[in-house]
């Protein structure tokens, strides 16, 4: 049921793209249960239109925003970014979307405006991970506004030149190459421009092991497993982890002088 | 319990034939899938293994005796070749690593003491070293078996993200068997008596 969207491609990597048919089948979705194939399966019953995107908070413009209008608001680009999960497991995905800065400017920030946060759509009888305490629900996330206003920070609508499948995150999600998988929050609904941290899923779940800011640091292990090394999907062996997942030239200079031990 | 292990034989074999991980059944991530599959059959068989005797008390059912120690080799068999291919191919064969893996995350450290406990379970299996050992002090080192399944219980608990149910199953399983025996009771008192 994807149907194209052409873009512009902006960024290419000199790394082979992991295959569409293991991107849209090896999904961390909890909204569609915890088995990683489980999204494939499930996210059919997710209703993509009519789907309208609040931006509110602490902006001169606040809007609703019908999806349709949105893909044909701004320019449309194709990205192709690293992911890694912070399950230590990574890919390569051809995203096609917008910078999130471009409708953030649309809506005009105000000059309290600190922090940006998202919410995904709540409807159980559409999600059915909903019913089940996995998290709390709607997942929420947020960024630092600078790190919202970042060019790398995008706002997807497709991938592999089509619009996203629902297991993607559809019709709408965010991508934060530079920080853990579960930063970019998928089928957002809500962003809200605040003064202040806003809460943030994982975070709420398990504090001592996801952070705000959640910068994919290879020198910060996670409790569990260490952060050092990631499979990229496709490969036999695992490869070293790179700082900020290798985009530290753009952003390392966001956190300067930020002990990233204490705010991972 | 073979069967579990043949299913995963042939998913590598159809990999090996051309086939894609996810369609030989082993997800994008064959490795991943395979440790876990490895692990849960391993824990399932030590359940099982554990449930013989109760089950045995409760039913009846003297056949059962006869299953424990295949039920408990099996076990081993599962949990050995779970940390074999989390050391061959997570850890690179690198025991540097591993050995930072295991001081470092306590997760990886319950998981390699449950099977450092059934280590010398499986070795004094066959019957000869039983009898060398004598039936008494065979019975108390195999009690062995529980607090592997303690650490066993804890260290999938700790594998999951967010709040899942399985592991919590299999706690309670384990809770639930430990209270059908006797002896934790009779350990209880005899530690908490006052001494003279």
């Amino acid at each position: 049921a994807q149907t194209p969207l052409p873009a512009r491609r902006t960024r290419t990597l000199d790394e082979e793209p992991t295959p569409f048919d293991t991107v849209t089948h090896y999904n961390n979705f909890y909204e569609f249960g915890t088995g990683k194939e489980d999204p494939a399966r499930t996210a059919g019953r997710l209703r993509l239109r009519p789907w309208t995107v609040r931006v509110e908070g602490m902006v001169a413009k606040p809007q609703t925003i019908d999806i349709d209008q949105l893909i044909r608001q701004f320019p449309l680009e194709e990205r192709v970014y690293r992911l890694r999960c912070v399950e230590a497991w990574s890919m390569v995905i051809p995203w096609v979307g917008f910078p999130l800065a471009a409708l953030l400017r649309q809506v005009e920030p105000l000059g309290s405006a600190k922090f940006v946060a998202f919410e995904t759509l709540r409807d159980p009888r559409q999600m059915p991970g909903q019913t089940t305490a996995a998290l709390q629900w709607p997942y929420v996330e947020g960024l630092r506004l600078d790190e919202a206003m970042h060019p790398l920070t995008m706002l997807a609508v497709g991938l592999y030149g089509r619009t996203l499948p629902a297991q993607n995150g559809a019709p709408l999600r965010l991508v934060v190459p530079w920080k853990y998988g579960f930063k970019s929050i998928k089928s957002i609904v809500r962003i809200r421009l605040l003064d202040r941290q806003p809460p943030t899923s994982w975070n709420l779940s398990a504090p001592n092991e996801y952070g705000f800011f959640a910068n994919v640091n290879p020198d910060v292990d996670h409790p569990r497993w260490t952060q050092s090394r990631e499979r990229r999907i496709g490969d036999w062996f695992p490869r070293r982890t790179l700082p900020f997942n290798g985009y530290g030239a753009e952003v390392a200079g966001l956190y300067r002088g930020m002990n990233l031990a204490r705010y991972y | 319990m073979a069967l579990p292990l043949a299913v995963l034989v042939a998913r590598w074999g159809a990999m090996a034939w051309g086939l894609s991980p996810r369609a030989a059944g082993l997800t994008a991530e064959p490795v991943a899938e395979t440790i876990n599959q490895l692990g849960l059959w391993a824990l399932r068989a030590l359940w099982l293994t554990l449930a013989v005797t109760p089950l045995r008390a409760v039913t009846g059912w003297n056949w059962l005796a006869a299953w424990r120690r295949p039920l408990g080799l099996w076990c081993f068999a599962y949990a050995t070749l779970h940390l074999m291919v989390y050391v061959g191919l997570d850890m690179l064969g690198d025991l540097g690593l591993l050995w930072a893996d295991v001081v470092k995350h306590r997760f990886i450290l319950l998981g390699m003491a449950g099977w450092v406990m059934l280590l010398p379970l499986a070795l004094t299996s066959p019957r000869a070293v039983a009898r060398w050992l004598g039936g008494r002090r065979w019975r108390v080192l195999h009690r062995l078996a529980y607090v592997a399944g303690l650490a066993v219980a804890v260290h999938f608990l700790l594998r999951v993200k967010g709040f899942q149910i399985e592991p919590w199953i299999y706690a309670g399983l384990l809770a639930l068997l430990l209270g059908l025996r006797r002896w934790p009771a009779r350990a209880i008192m005899h530690w908490t008596r006052p001494r003279a």
